[in-house]
């Protein structure tokens, strides 16, 4: 059963993760902790998303969900950040119902197994919850903005 | 009769459950503990028989309830060697009365700007946050004892710490995370000098061994139901009657008053002034034949094999290579709480990976995020144990460590 949750995708993002480090110019910047275990992001971005940079603390899934959206966001317009953003948050709270779309979320389709562990919803969310108010700081409305249910 | 961890097993139904197809490695008690039948079947037995409301009824029913809910009471007032009876407050946890304390006491005190209130780095968010609360609404200031490298109460500074402006201390009997058990006896003398109270967290020393509330020479003391074979929802507050007769009521409600008119309330004595609102009749009388239970085993005897058990996971978890152990090194002064990291890996993944093989363990800051703190990590992993636990169940944990660094390798 851990199969499903710890994916050689997610190992690999955890052990080398994309984009990490804060950079010092950005237009909004967010700090999120999940107070049950302690674990904690920085993101930091540009107004127009062509720099997304964090830096963090914590388990395998929340950091390799970071790295996973370094990837998928950096650089991409509004609409796209908006539709990834969508679909990510929308396959966490599937708890595992929803078949994600690899076109579209790229590795972030490896943490489909997640789902299924309601406790671990919230660590692969926190980069994600972190980036909506980085960008709103910015100026920029990602949308989804959901209910997280653990 | 000799201790019989098998025997002691049986009277746990959950033991016969599987977690992810693996038997149940129970090792988070400092957290909950599991219940005995015969807390189970008491409970039962009451809300199947016996159930009416207490204090107020003149039926047999609630006749009945009054008896077993007092009762309850001077069961658990032995236990912990109170003076009497009235000593005993039910609360709903240990949180609640340590809110009481913060509340009644600290009106009692009359706590005023320039007051000092004493706790430590090594305290549970739930003797921290109240009292942070308390000097925030008076303008008290609010002192703390740090913590040695040893993970042991640092009393170097006690002298200064505890002075003629300190009101209260009050500190936790035994840490939550880092197994700790801190003798409060220096700390009752200083305090004594200098007129302040004292009040202990017992959460984690009450369920583990011999607690008497006049040896310790305190004036309070905290700790909670479901940590010692009882159930969620009941908790108690024990205080010197003294101090509890002039302290001010904390919540306000039916059986907490004398005489009330429209214009002016006279209070209840304790503990009733402190039990507003009908109380947790069922979970008070499932605390009590929990004390049944332990005492029928004995607080000595369940202490000396928490103290095998711990001291054998101590041994075990040192031998695994990148295991950090926090706290004490060896089981003296040391109760059956063992917080841990696995060096490049993250609590929350040791947790779920023994999970996943019927390991229950803790993950997370304990809701003490300042020791972590003072450990320079966000989380630790915590391995606690209790009368229940077996050496297997250790092994269980080595070898559920053993995985994890072969997931995260």
């Amino acid at each position: 059963m851990l199969d499903g949750l710890y994916q050689e995708i997610i190992l690999d993002h955890y052990k080398h993760p994309h984009g990490r480090g804060l950079r010092e110019q950005f237009d909004g910047e967010a700090h999120h902790v999940n107070p049950t275990c302690g674990d904690e992001i920085t993101v930091r971005v540009n107004a127009d998303m062509s720099d997304i940079s964090y830096d963090g603390l914590g388990c395998s899934i929340s950091q390799a969900s970071a790295s996973v959206l370094h990837e998928l966001l950096e650089g991409k317009d509004s609409a796209t950040i908006a539709e990834v953003h969508r679909a990510f948050v929308e396959l966490m709270q599937s708890r595992g119902a929803v078949e994600p779309d690899e076109d579209v979320l790229g590795d972030g389709i490896a943490f489909a197994g997640v789902a299924k562990f309601p406790a671990r919803v919230k660590c692969a969310l926190l980069p994600w919850m972190a980036f909506k108010d980085a960008a709103a700081r910015a100026g920029v409305e990602v949308g989804a903005s959901p209910e997280v249910k653990a | 009769m000799s201790f019989d961890v098998a025997r002691v097993r049986k009277d746990f139904p959950i033991f016969e459950r599987e977690v992810n197809g693996h038997p149940l490695v129970y090792l988070d008690s400092a957290n909950t503990s599991q219940k005995p039948v015969q807390v189970l079947d008491v409970m039962r037995a009451h809300q199947e028989r016996h159930n009416g409301n207490v204090s107020r009824s003149v039926h047999t029913l609630g006749t009945e309830s009054t008896e077993m809910y007092e009762g309850a009471r001077a069961r658990i007032a032995s236990f912990i060697g109170a003076g009497s009876p009235d000593e005993v407050i039910f609360t709903k946890n240990s949180t609640e009365a340590i809110n009481l304390v913060a509340h009644s006491a600290g009106q009692f005190l009359a706590l005023k700007e320039g007051d000092e209130i004493v706790i430590s780095e090594m305290e549970h968010h739930s003797n921290l946050v109240p009292w942070q609360l308390l000097c925030e609404r008076t303008g008290a200031t609010l002192r703390w004892f740090g913590i040695t490298d040893e993970g042991r109460l640092d009393e170097s500074q006690l002298d200064e710490l505890v002075n003629e402006r300190t009101k209260l201390v009050s500190v936790a009997h035994m840490s939550n995370v880092l197994g700790t058990i801190n003798d409060p006896a220096r700390l009752v003398e200083r305090a004594r000098q200098v007129g302040a109270l004292v009040m202990l967290d017992a959460s984690q020393s009450v369920p583990h061994f011999a607690v008497d509330v006049r040896a310790l020479g305190v004036d309070f003391i905290a700790f909670t139901g479901h940590k010692m074979l009882g159930p969620t929802g009941i908790g108690v507050l024990w205080g010197r009657f003294g101090l509890l007769s002039e302290m001010p009521p904390f919540l306000a409600g039916g059986s907490m008053i004398e005489t009330v008119t429209m214009g002016k309330t006279t209070y209840a004595p304790p503990p009733a002034r402190f039990e507003a609102g009908t109380p947790p009749i069922t979970e008070a009388i499932g605390l009590g034949a929990a004390v049944d239970y332990l005492t029928g085993i004995g607080m000595d005897e369940i202490h000396r094999h928490e103290q095998e058990i711990t001291a054998y996971a101590l041994e075990q978890l040192a031998a695994v290579p990148g295991v950090r152990i926090y706290g004490p090194a060896s089981p003296v002064s040391r109760g059956g709480t063992v917080s841990f990291g696995v060096d490049g890996v993250h609590p929350h993944d040791v947790g779920q990976v023994l999970d996943a093989l019927g390991v229950e363990v803790r993950v997370g800051h304990h809701c003490a995020r300042p020791v972590c703190q003072r450990f320079s990590v966000p989380a630790m992993t915590r391995a606690s144990f209790y009368l229940y636990t077996t050496t297997e169940e250790i092994d269980a944990l080595a070898r559920g460590l053993d995985q994890v660094r072969k997931v995260f390798g």
